[in-house]
């Protein structure tokens, strides 16, 4: 099995950690990944992506062409990333930000308000997180543990608060 | 020990430390400032030193001085630093003196851009400074390669007294793959016991002089011809490539680090066709694996050589296969990376149309 998944935003939105998770837990979970960023003058406010490939045979070519999964998270990544979605794969809206509708009728479409759910829970910066619970239970990619094993890990011990933050918005995604 | 997580430049930074290098001399440019970063924060920590120079000349210079004393030493850069590089690098290559370089490859030429290329290849195998010399020049394709291919790197360097290339491009300094690095404790080697190395006389020997001078004619001859012994048998020994499906195949595909593995994906695809492809992925670009070629060659198997750039390895691939097989090249450049789609057309032109 081979999850091919593209995420796309703003610099600044948490595109290349939200990546940075799941990477991290396929690598727990001893599955081949590769993550690979957009890098050149971005910043806050530009672009950003990340393509991250989960499987279990070696990660041959590590850029994505046809995603299984896309994640956007504004218009633009949504414009530019929407037609190589494989048939049949999924797209992940942020849709507080993205106002337009998929084009696409052979895809399976996912709509979560996530910035604003984000701001109403007092934790703005985690719409990303949010993402990434909805992401996880369409997909089955992981289990909940096994996602949680993943944050825990990644979030420094010396800050409970942000690993209690981030369950609780990746818990609000996944329970959507 | 576990694996961890990490970006290809520091990745390189991370397996240097712990081959033993305590010494760093860089200066910052995209795609590769990640490396210097690392460093910068670790070297301090570990009772080494991270100097940002005022240029990359200043910086390839520190590296010389260095290396002279016997102590492992890297750089690193990216395209246009490595070319202000080029004239420090034949100075300590005509200096026997060993050192790590790091290249981060980007789309050339000039100022260029800032995305993956593989257009520094003639620069980084035929020469890049002047005179008769070589770079032990070796391409990783994945994150666990460059943690591999650093230690190898510092290793060759020492034991050959000659600077050791290490040529990645923008795609691999920036990516994240899970890795396992060697234990520093079983790895490292910290100081040269070589008795050619500036590490002061102490009174009791004479001194040790490290030099690429050398007026009359016919002692710089001799200095070369000596070194070229050297290169003799580093291109017998040294050897190193991956060799995949070639028994079987038609077209054999002919690419190095990230254009490797996009290939690897294209041939995936053209098997499932029907199209009989191989791979040959040199390791180290020089010595080039001509030696690959040579098992392979039968006079009917065509070749296909992939690359981030023009068309520079293809002449090698050329040379190698020597007019027992037709040669092909495709590639992008300027920062553009092939798709797996784009040379799996090649492919198909090849084999007559699609099967």
């Amino acid at each position: 099995m081979t999850h091919e998944i593209i995420f796309a935003g703003f610099g600044g939105q948490g595109i290349l950690f939200a990546g940075k998770v799941i990477a991290y837990a396929g690598m727990i979970e001893e599955k081949n990944v590769s993550h690979l960023p957009s890098y050149g003058p971005e910043m806050r406010g530009g672009t950003a992506n990340c393509s991250v490939i989960v499987s279990d045979e070696s990660v041959a070519s590590p850029v994505i062409i046809d995603p299984t999964s896309l994640v956007v998270m504004n218009g633009p990544s949504l414009d530019k990333f929407e037609d190589n979605v494989v048939p049949g794969g999924k797209i992940f809206i942020d849709s507080t930000l993205v106002t337009r509708d998929v084009k696409r009728s052979d895809v399976e479409v996912y709509k979560i308000d996530a910035t604003h759910l984000a701001q109403k829970m007092g934790l703005p910066k985690l719409a990303n997180i949010i993402m990434v619970g909805k992401l996880v239970k369409e997909t089955g990619i992981f289990t909940y543990d096994e996602i949680k094993k993943a944050i825990t890990k990644m979030v420094p011990a010396s800050k409970p608060e942000l690993l209690e933050n981030n369950m609780k918005a990746f818990d609000t995604g996944y329970n959507l | 020990m576990a694996k961890v997580l990490v970006k290809g430049n520091e990745a390189i930074a991370e397996a240097a430390i712990r081959a033993g290098c305590r010494l760093f001399f860089g200066y910052p440019i995209t795609p590769q400032t990640e490396v210097s970063a690392y460093m910068a924060k670790k070297m301090p920590k570990i009772g080494g030193t991270f100097l940002q120079a005022e240029s990359e000349v200043a910086a390839i210079n520190m590296v010389y001085g260095a290396g002279g004393t016997g102590s492992r030493v890297m750089t690193s850069s990216s395209s246009p630093g490595i070319s202000l590089k080029s004239e420090g690098i034949s100075y300590i290559a005509g200096a026997d003196v060993p050192c790590v370089i790091v290249n981060i490859v980007r789309g050339g030429p000039g100022l260029g851009g800032i995305q993956p290329a593989q257009s520094d290849y003639f620069q980084a195998v035929k020469g890049g400074g002047h005179g008769d010399y070589h770079l032990l020049v070796l391409a990783p394709s994945s994150i666990q390669e460059m943690v591999d291919l650093t230690s190898h790197a510092f290793n060759k360097a020492d034991e050959y007294r000659m600077p050791v290339m290490i040529m990645g491009d923008g795609m691999l300094g920036q990516m994240m793959e899970p890795v396992e690095f060697p234990e520093e404790e079983e790895n490292a080697v910290y100081a040269s016991k070589e008795d050619w190395a500036t590490t002061g006389t102490k009174m009791e020997r004479k001194h040790n002089i490290i030099n690429s001078l050398y007026i009359d004619p016919n002692t710089l001859e001799n200095t070369v011809i000596e070194r070229q012994k050297k290169y003799d048998i580093i291109a017998k020994e040294e050897v190193m490539y991956e060799e995949v499906d070639t028994k079987d195949a038609d077209i054999i595909l002919v690419a190095y680090g990230t254009t490797a593995r996009i290939c690897k994906t294209a041939m995936a695809k053209a098997r499932e066709k029907g199209i009989k492809v191989g791979l040959i992925r040199p390791i180290t670009l020089w010595p080039f694996p001509t030696v690959a070629f040579d098992k392979v060659c039968d006079g009917k198997k065509k070749f296909l050589t992939v690359e981030m750039s023009m068309g520079q390895m293809v002449e090698d691939v050329k040379l190698s296969v020597n007019g027992r097989g037709e040669v092909e090249f495709f590639g992008r450049t300027g920062g553009v990376v092939p798709t797996p789609n784009e040379i799996l057309a090649k492919i198909e032109e090849m084999a007559g149309g699609a099967k």
